[in-house]
């Protein structure tokens, strides 16, 4: 699976403009919320941690080992917390009007 | 689990499934009909990745990982069950953890390769860390500030952004030594240790007002270094997790930086508050018009049309459930009760609108600037709860007000204005605001809280 840097640069070219174009259209209603998903969802760094807790490093496994322990620990916090806000936040908004739940 | 045939291909087809639904997430946050459903994908895509990671042959040891994930989930979750006027600090200190998670990345995978780090590589890893850890105190930082553990009135000293800039030229001078010589392993601390102290040196002098730019950009930072991570783990996922984060903080930062009429340079070099202080002080004791409960009461009930303007003075009083029962006293009424938000007001990028939210405010009450400012003219009252600049018409009158030109809500366009206030102490800014001198703005002098719950009193609705 390696990549090469011209598609990595194509990759983050691509996810870029899909992210402007998206986000643009977020209505400024849900701008707290939007910031507490992306910072959910930019806590998938997780996967890099995880494998550099988890693999087997000649040297340096120790430090690989601790610092990406106390990583997996900060964007797991990212995750639960940042979905769980997301949500709450999300379930607070409400049309008025007659429907009611 | 270890060297399954086809597991590779297994995780490489969760990551991309992770990151459609991701992209999903965020296209269906777009409406509050759709929003849940975004977190739903977001949660999905997040949990096969996590998964299918946890298949990759190379792990060969679970124990740490899985500790690490107990552990986080159980910082995580009181960090999502936070009161809703503590999330502009709950969201600098998650933009802290992200960073951290990179930063700490970063370092070990500099450490295991090293000294063999392409130039590019190399590049970017450095890219990584300095964004990292000069985030990771600057949303430290800021989370103090917001929580009022640290002072909010911004600190400046002369020379503060030679030194500050200073700091930053040395740390990329550095790491472009290290692009060159990857070997001189000594000096990578330094390109931890100096952006953690910038990213300090950063935010002292940031006001509180400044809060949702800062906050924005902070987001940014955080999401770019993840996708330099991407690219130095050569993950797809991450680049362009990434990208969206920093994309998604960008245009954050942007639409505040336009809703206070100030460029980037000016918010992290301006030291805003600092420089008023001088404009002010001349023109005191000018009078003005203040009126009782009683008197605000019966003007909002005789109105057709109200449009409620809150601000941050509205969050510090805790005064959001006392203007729902006002919005409902005078919904029962008969009167048009709308709501005016300006992008920044508060502390982040829709603050306001989350704590109305939780008040129970119907959503399509919820006007932002552009939506309402059409609308002031048939206003009967247009009723300021503790907003202060963004109402201040100055800025459309004044050329040599300091926040001439900045968009503000045109609240001196209704019929009557009412403006709820402590007392005729300055804003932020420290600029004086001729809303309050106007013939027809009546100051409502007191807490917000009770002054609100006073007038619902009269109106004859609430108690609760």
């Amino acid at each position: 699976m390696k990549l090469d840097l011209l598609t990595s640069l194509y990759v983050f070219m691509l996810a870029a403009f899909i992210g402007f174009e998206v986000i643009r259209r977020v209505s400024p209603l849900l701008h707290t919320p939007l910031m507490s998903l992306t910072n959910a969802l930019d806590a998938i760094a997780v996967v890099g941690a995880i494998i550099l807790a988890g693999e087997y490093h000649e040297h340096r496994a120790l430090l690989a080992k601790i610092l990406g322990t106390i990583a997996i620990v900060a964007a797991t916090s990212n995750i639960v917390g940042g979905f769980l806000i997301t949500d709450r936040m999300l379930r607070m908004f409400k049309a008025s009007g007659p429907k009611k739940p | 689990m270890n060297n399954l045939p086809g597991a590779e291909h297994i995780i490489e087809i969760t990551y991309l499934i992770a990151t459609a639904l991701f992209i999903l997430s965020l296209k269906w946050l777009s409406s509050p009909k759709t929003a849940r459903r975004g977190v739903f994908a977001g949660e999905l895509g997040m949990l096969l990745a996590v998964a299918g990671t946890l298949l990759h042959h190379g792990i060969v040891e679970y124990k740490w990982i899985l500790i690490a994930l107990v552990l986080g989930s159980i910082i995580g979750v009181p960090l999502g069950e936070v009161a809703m006027t503590a999330v502009p600090q709950r969201t600098a200190l998650s933009h802290a953890f992200g960073a951290l998670c990179v930063t700490l990345v970063g370092t070990a995978e500099f450490y295991l390769r090293a000294p063999d780090v392409p130039p590019f590589m190399m590049a970017v890893l450095s890219m990584e860390v300095i964004l990292g850890s000069l985030t990771f105190t600057g949303s430290l930082m800021a989370a103090g500030k917001l929580q009022e553990v640290l002072p909010q009135r911004p600190i400046t000293y002369k020379g503060q952004n030679i030194v500050n800039l200073g700091l930053l030229g040395v740390a990329i001078v550095v790491a472009g030594v290290l692009v060159a010589h990857p070997e001189r392993t000594q000096l990578f601390p330094v390109i931890v240790g100096i952006p953690l102290v910038f990213g300090v040196m950063m935010i002292i002098p940031i006001g509180g007002a400044d809060m949702p730019t800062v906050i924005s950009l902070l987001n940014s930072y955080a999401g770019l270094s993840a996708a330099a991570m991407g690219f130095v783990l050569e993950s797809k996922l991450l680049i362009i997790a990434g990208a969206l984060d920093g994309a998604s903080g960008f245009i954050l930062s942007v639409n505040m930086s336009k809703a206070m009429n100030r460029s980037f340079s000016n918010v992290l070099f301006g030291a805003f508050g600092q420089q008023q202080t001088a404009a002010t002080g001349v023109q005191k004791a000018r009078p003005v018009r203040s009126a009782t409960p009683e008197e605000a009461a019966g003007i909002l009930a005789a109105a057709n049309k109200v449009v409620i303007v809150p601000g941050y003075g509205m969050a510090v009083a805790q005064a959001q459930h006392k203007v729902r029962e006002l919005y409902d006293a005078l919904t029962k009424r008969g009167v048009d009760v709308k709501f005016g938000i300006h992008p920044v007001a508060g502390r982040m990028p829709g603050h306001m609108n989350v704590l109305l939210a939780e008040a129970d405010i119907p959503y399509d009450k919820l006007l932002d600037m552009e939506e309402i400012n059409g609308e002031f003219p048939q206003t009967d009252v247009a009723l300021v709860i503790g907003a202060n600049d963004v109402t201040n018409p100055a800025a459309r009158t004044d050329p040599t007000s300091p926040i001439y030109g900045m968009p503000i809500l045109d609240v001196d366009k209704a019929r009557t204005v009412m403006v709820i206030k402590r007392s005729m102490a300055a804003g932020f800014a420290g600029i004086d605001n001729p809303l309050y001198y106007l013939d027809k703005t009546l100051m409502l002098f007191g807490d917000a809280k009770s002054f609100v719950g006073s007038i619902v009193r009269e109106l004859g609705g609430g108690q609760e």
